[in-house]
């Protein structure tokens, strides 16, 4: 780094890249997983949240500019399978982002989240396979 | 029509879409019957609309002033992080104080639980 007098973009990233391809080499030596990886799965989470936000907003949106409110809301339980602080408040906060949905209460022992659903008959579904897809991608994330 | 005036329209479409989510958003808070519902309408909807109208900003910045700034994104984040948490808490002071789900309502697991709950303490 004071060695050069300019620094510049390109030399930034080439050495980056150099610095990728050896800790993939001593990826063997090494017992955490390469992070690289952990970054694309953080990526596709984000992605598939957003693709979750844009069609529960419509489904929200539709049941909203109907002429006569037609909705049968009501409080779902759902078992989740992810354990410790992280993952939980992570997956609450990912299905309460999602509309249609709103977490009310955790239960003391972790284990199940009570849901607010805007229309169960269509949603409750919804929100189950939701659920399932976040689980599995926040579990690429969070667990080694 | 000039490439930037083609590039400024695209920016206000993006702009537009995000305050019409936000005018929907206030719309089913006026229609919906309870504060259940209404904090669907109110926090999620108005997430979209702030992502687009901050999105819209940011494309304006780097497209026409050639400027990329930062705090835009950090905006961004910062309400999808905040905007969940105060609907949660809203939601569940409400159902602690007893507010009464709307008539409609099909299905009440959490019922069990707070008894419980309460009976203990």
């Amino acid at each position: 780094m004071f060695f050069q007098d300019n620094w510049s973009v390109l030399s930034f990233t080439s050495g980056y890249l150099i610095g990728l391809l050896i800790l993939f080499g001593l990826q063997r030596f090494i017992s955490s997983k390469y992070y690289l990886f952990t970054l694309l799965d953080v990526l596709k989470l984000f992605l598939l949240f957003i693709a979750e936000l844009f069609t529960s907003s419509m489904v929200v949106i539709g049941k909203i500019l109907q002429p006569k409110i037609n909705i049968k809301p009501g409080i779902l339980s759902l078992d989740t399978s992810l354990q410790g602080d992280v993952e939980v408040t992570l997956l609450a906060l990912l299905l309460t982002l999602t509309p249609g949905s709103v977490v009310i209460e955790i239960s003391p022992d972790n284990k199940v989240l009570y849901v607010h659903a805007m229309d169960i008959p269509e949603l409750s579904d919804g929100v189950r396979r939701s659920q399932i897809r976040f689980e599995r991608a926040i579990k690429k994330v969070t667990r080694p | 029509m000039s490439e930037t005036n083609l590039i400024e329209l695209g920016i206000a479409i993006i702009v537009l879409v995000g305050t019409i989510f936000g005018f929907i958003s206030s719309i089913g808070f006026i229609r919906l019957p309870d504060i259940y519902n209404r904090a669907h309408a109110l926090s999620k909807s108005s997430t979209l609309s702030v992502l687009f109208v901050l999105l819209g900003t940011f494309l304006f910045f780097v497209m026409v002033e050639g400027y990329f700034s930062i705090k835009l994104f950090l905006g961004i984040f910062f309400v999808f992080l905040t905007a969940p948490v105060s609907s949660h808490v809203i939601c569940r002071s409400a159902y602690r104080c007893h507010v009464e789900l709307a008539p409609e309502s099909v299905q009440d697991d959490l019922e069990a639980l707070i008894e419980e709950y309460t009976c203990k303490s």
